[in-house]
């Protein structure tokens, strides 16, 4: 087959924090909250249509209602396993550890809560790994980590990422989840974005495909850094993307916002997206897309699909 | 007479009474000299005393102040010659951003500016010095255009930050700083960028990726409005204050962080007190900046400036020894 030619047969894996396996949907608020009514934690109910959903049918299916298709939030780890060849993910940087440089008032107390309810170090998870046989560099928010904020930690992961993949000739896939710069780190937070940015300059002069995947939420100085920046963008169902969220722009201006407004599907409708994409789907488009970016695949040159 | 800031109060009282006293010598024909000059002594000490050790939300104040010089304040004063160009050929021209070419001690340079309104008029024609979408588009049009034409771009940052509503939303207003973010690290002609005033959060930093960040004296930059912060931790805007002293945001907070290199001097008191002074000391440091930046290749000015920003940023990296033996 054509596809081997480009799969690894050996990879290797580095065992940093085991993965934790996460049976219960924690990482979802929604989920958190429904679970107070159905104690058992068997059902969930989606928080679109109602529907009670067997929480093993909900996890069977990527987490998406299988009544409305709304896709619930799902962390970093949940969303690397729905992608990747299995075996195939080796993690990077796992072992940079956040500082409370400012020494802001709470930060040490909400990091360890962080990284309890996450059970993840800091709020991202970067790596290289294979999808449908096409070796990839990978980066991922975690959204139960503050609110998937970035700090320097994740700037750092992000753009070390960025730049073993301009090494290693490869292209770059980030899902973003965030609600922006992380305060707590004051103006270090904000100068990540204008790091990975400028990663991302290098990646782009090294001609390298990049596809940012946005999901929900999406906000603030990620969507003003690296998740705008895709040669492609990509966004789940129903993600709310955009620059200031509904309730900084209604407490600033008194603006309440049209209903629909900064979802994925409004962001397409004006031009700021390319693809509205469902979970199920996500891994075989990412396949596809990869491939007819691979190297050698320009100037008309066949590629098989 | 600017507007007086709550801790000035005890200063201008103090100058008021030096002024009554003069008046009254003169008026009668006593002599109150040694008095006079008493007082005179007492407001010396004193203004040193306040200026000198501003908390961060007093300079926040001095930075927000209704007659704090804006860009067109400075222009006349940095330039020998100032051309604005306007729009961004897609949408509009957003006013909250200005641009154009200068000639800065002879030398052609692009310009780039936020500004604030002086009055309430000319804030809502400029959006209060939040630019839109547009306004980020028209900066990297004109910033292509000095990477194309071999000019040093000068930026000018004071913003509370980017426009937050619907219309900014429905345009793309962080894909627009993204890509100014981007743009700004890949060119090659040398790059500094003030801050004048407010350096308010991702609507500042997209003019903000220079070779060289200058803050002038009482300025702040930072990650997130004060009041904001405030509201979003302690549920209460009222605490500003506190969010200002926690978000480490001064000139010196940021030069110590590794952001701003160098701190421009303030007429003491703040840039409104004597903006000829304050204009001459940006000017100069300016010039210093510049003169060196020329000096250096088109490829050094690149990596120099992605080596700046790659280095900010604290974090802490352990060797993990993994114990085989266990396993």
């Amino acid at each position: 087959m054509f596809k081997d030619i480009f799969r690894k047969t050996k990879y290797v894996t580095i065992s940093s924090v085991p993965a934790p396996r996460r049976l219960a949907p924690e990482a979802s608020p929604e989920t958190v909250m429904i679970r107070k009514e159905l104690p058992d934690g068997l059902w969930v109910k989606c928080p679109k249509c109602g529907e009670v959903l067997f929480t093993k049918d909900l996890e069977k299916n990527a987490k998406v209602c299988t009544k409305c298709s709304y896709h619930f939030r799902i962390s970093a780890r949940e969303r690397l396993e729905l992608l990747v060849d299995e075996g195939t993910f080796t993690e990077w940087d796992n072992d940079l550890q956040t500082v409370d440089v400012l020494e802001f008032p709470g930060y040490s107390e909400k990091l360890a809560e962080a990284r309890e309810k996450a059970q993840m170090p800091e709020g991202a998870l970067t790596g290289r790994g294979v999808i449908e046989g096409v070796p990839v560099v990978l980066a991922f928010n975690e959204g139960a980590f503050m609110m998937g904020s970035m700090g320097s930690v994740v700037g750092e992961k992000f753009t070390r990422a960025i730049e073993r993949a301009i090494e290693l000739r490869l292209p770059v896939i980030i899902f973003s989840t965030s609600g922006g710069a992380r305060m707590q780190e004051g103006i270090l937070s904000l100068y990540q974005m204008a790091k990975t940015s400028a990663a991302l300059t290098r990646l782009a002069e090294s001609s390298l495909l990049y596809i940012s995947v946005l999901t929900d939420p999406t906000f603030g100085g990620v969507t003003a850094s690296y998740a705008s920046l895709g040669d492609i963008l990509i966004a789940e169902p129903g993600a709310l993307i955009g620059f200031t969220g509904p309730r900084v722009i209604k407490q600033t201006i008194r603006q309440e916002l049209p209903p629909g407004a900064q979802t994925a599907e409004f962001n397409q409708e004006h031009g700021l997206i390319d693809l509205v994409v469902e979970r199920s789907q996500m891994r075989s488009l990412l396949g596809r897309l990869l491939r007819y970016h691979q190297e050698g695949a320009g100037y008309g040159s066949a590629v098989r699909i | 007479m600017a507007q007086p800031l709550e801790f000035e109060k005890p200063l201008l009282e103090l100058e008021q009474k030096i002024l009554e006293l003069q008046k009254f010598s003169a008026e009668k024909g006593i002599d109150l000299s040694v008095e006079i000059t008493t007082l005179e002594h007492k407001a010396v000490v004193l203004k040193k005393n306040i200026y000198g050790r501003l908390q961060p939300w007093q300079k926040v104040q001095i930075a927000r102040h209704s007659e704090r010089p804006n860009f067109y304040d400075y222009v006349q004063l940095l330039f020998e010659d100032f051309i604005e160009m306007r729009g961004d050929r897609l949408f509009a021209d957003d006013r909250a951003i200005v641009g154009g070419v200068a000639l800065f001690k002879g030398v052609p340079v692009t310009v780039i500016a936020q500004v604030k309104g002086k009055d309430t008029k000319e804030n809502l024609q400029r959006n209060f010095g939040m630019p839109h979408p547009e306004g980020y588009r028209k900066a990297l049009r004109l910033m292509e255009q000095a990477e194309k034409f071999h000019r040093p771009i000068l930026t000018f940052i004071d913003t509370p930050g980017a426009a937050c509503d619907l219309a900014a939303e429905e345009r793309g207003q962080g894909e627009a700083i993204a890509r100014c973010l981007v743009a700004m690290a890949g060119y090659h002609v040398p790059i500094i960028s003030t801050v004048l005033g407010e350096g308010g959060s991702g609507g500042a930093l997209a003019l903000g990726v220079g070779n060289v960040v200058l803050m002038l004296e009482h300025t702040f930059y930072s990650v997130i409005a004060p009041e904001s912060c405030a509201s979003i931790l302690w549920k209460d805007p009222s605490k500003a204050q506190e969010a200002a002293t926690a978000l480490k945001f001064t000139a010196e907070d940021c030069l110590r962080l590794g952001v701003a290199d160098e701190i421009v001097k303030e007429p003491l008191g703040g840039a409104h007190k004597d903006v000829h002074r304050a204009g001459e000391e940006l000017a100069c440091v300016l010039e210093k900046h510049l003169s060196r930046l020329r000096g250096e290749a088109p490829e050094v000015l690149q990596q120099k400036r992605y080596d700046k920003l790659r280095a900010i940023g604290i974090f802490r990296q352990e060797i993990e020894v993994r114990d085989v033996s266990l396993q």
